[in-house]
């Protein structure tokens, strides 16, 4: 069974679940001008944070779920019992669901930043601080999500649990776009991202296997 | 239950032996948070000096000081604890760790408080984006997040080994989250207030400080003694 595949088919003939959440991100960044005001400096000023944000949530949004229906149809017990290691199932539904939302949306964040009224190196710092940080809350909200399956309140819970562990990538992140708008060098904050991208990618996967059966026992 | 059983460090992962102990220690627990707060408070509040800088303002460092301090060591005991339940299956080891929850939550929530009392007089606001008050945040989050985690569980085995993840997670990300808040702070917001530079401080003080530290490890003893004694019971019931 290749999960990687099996899931872009199934949200190629099922479009609105993967759309979904980057509806969201382009109506929760649209909210902030109307709530502050539209100042060209302000929001120029406040863009990297807001995108960030609204990247992270929406993130969030596509992931909590990301095991429920296979708790409901029963696979998520076939997966643990099949032969191949659960550690790679689960890296693969991740990359899949980071293709999913992840990539659209590093796609789409540079509208957002243009119309926010970011210059174009600091558009292109939020390209590739948003391609280095989604991966990263992709593994975060996919542990979130093996974490809370099948409870109460699940998708709450996993916006409560994620949320602070995903703090350092968007400090790192929205900094290294700061850092773009104000002509000093980005590479200390993609650098770091970059670390902790290599260190969730690592842990991430074991602990939301070691997650998905404590579920399930 | 055979009394006469010799005791070795594994006696008291038994709930009922848990039980007897727990009683006994949180009672003396209990009194010896009652006598050294109130005396601490005594010493802290009408005979300790008033500071040259502050004023009379600085005493609510008494209580703010402790309070951090346990709300750092709650987290850590919880991590320990829920590791050795999950690696060694002891389910006694599980209910403390989940019992430290609440206390180490409260005393975030007083170390928060009592610094935003703190902070409007010494620096004319309630808050700032300073690392360790960030921090401290964030660590509220972690205890909420955990506690919510354990409390919509239903079934034990899966509460605490769950719960025990996610302790060892935040954990792990507490030295990751607190630097990258510094950075953070320190790359936005230029020098702010410094909590570093501790003046040396009158005896008094240091004796108020002591007395009401201690007060704090002994309630937190005891609260989660007895809260995990009460957690251990409704559990064996379910049983």
């Amino acid at each position: 069974m290749n999960v990687l595949a099996r899931d872009l088919r199934a949200a190629a003939r099922h479009r609105i679940g993967w759309l979904l959440p980057l509806a969201f991100f382009v109506a929760a960044a649209s909210l902030f001008p109307l709530g502050i005001g539209a100042e060209p400096a302000l929001l120029r000023r406040v863009a990297p944070g807001i995108v960030w944000t609204c990247a992270l949530l929406a993130m969030l949004l596509a992931m909590h779920g990301m095991f429920s229906a296979d708790l409901a149809d029963g696979s998520l017990e076939q997966m643990l019992l099949g032969q191949r290691p659960l550690t790679w199932l689960v890296s693969e539904r991740v990359f899949g669901q980071w293709l999913l939302a992840g990539a659209p949306m590093v796609l789409l964040a540079p509208l957002a930043g243009l119309a926010f009224g970011l210059p174009g190196p600091a558009v292109l710092t939020l390209l590739a601080s948003l391609l280095l940080g989604t991966p990263v809350t992709a593994l975060l909200g996919g542990l979130g999500a093996a974490l809370s399956l099948g409870l109460r309140h699940g998708s709450a819970l996993v916006f409560l649990l994620v949320l602070p562990l995903a703090m350092p990538t968007l400090i790192f992140g929205s900094g290294a776009v700061l850092a773009a708008m104000n002509g000093e060098p980005v590479q200390a904050g993609l650098s770091l991202q970059g670390a902790l991208l290599i260190l969730t990618a690592l842990v991430a996967p074991p602990l939301t296997a070691a997650a998905l059966r404590i579920a399930m026992e | 239950m055979d009394r006469h059983a010799p005791t070795r460090w594994t006696t008291f992962a038994s709930p009922a032996r848990f039980d007897r102990l727990a009683a006994a220690v949180a009672r003396w627990c209990w009194a010896v948070a009652l006598v050294a707060g109130l005396a601490g408070l005594y010493v802290g509040f009408f005979v300790a000096p008033t500071d040259a800088t502050q004023g009379e303002a600085y005493r609510i460092l008494f209580i703010h000081v402790p309070a951090a301090w346990l709300s750092m060591i709650c987290y850590l005991a919880i991590a320990l604890w829920s590791v050795v339940g999950w690696v060694f299956k002891v389910r006694m080891a599980s209910r403390l760790a989940r019992a430290l929850a609440p206390s180490g939550a409260l005393y975030t929530a007083m170390a928060l408080w009592t610094g935003a009392l703190w902070g409007q007089p010494t620096w004319g606001t309630w808050w700032v984006w300073d690392a360790r008050l960030t921090s401290e945040l964030i660590l509220l989050l972690l205890y909420l997040g955990y506690i919510a985690l354990v409390e919509s569980i239903d079934d034990e085995r899966r509460a605490a080994q769950a719960g025990a993840l996610v302790a060892l997670v935040g954990a792990l990300n507490v030295p990751v989250i607190y630097f990258s808040v510094r950075w953070w702070n320190t790359l936005h917001q230029g020098a702010s207030i410094s909590l570093t530079a501790a003046p040396s401080m009158a005896q008094q003080m240091l004796l108020a400080l002591a007395l009401c530290t201690v007060a704090f490890w002994a309630h937190a003893i005891a609260a989660s003694l007895t809260r995990a004694r009460a957690i251990s019971l409704e559990q064996e019931a379910d049983r």
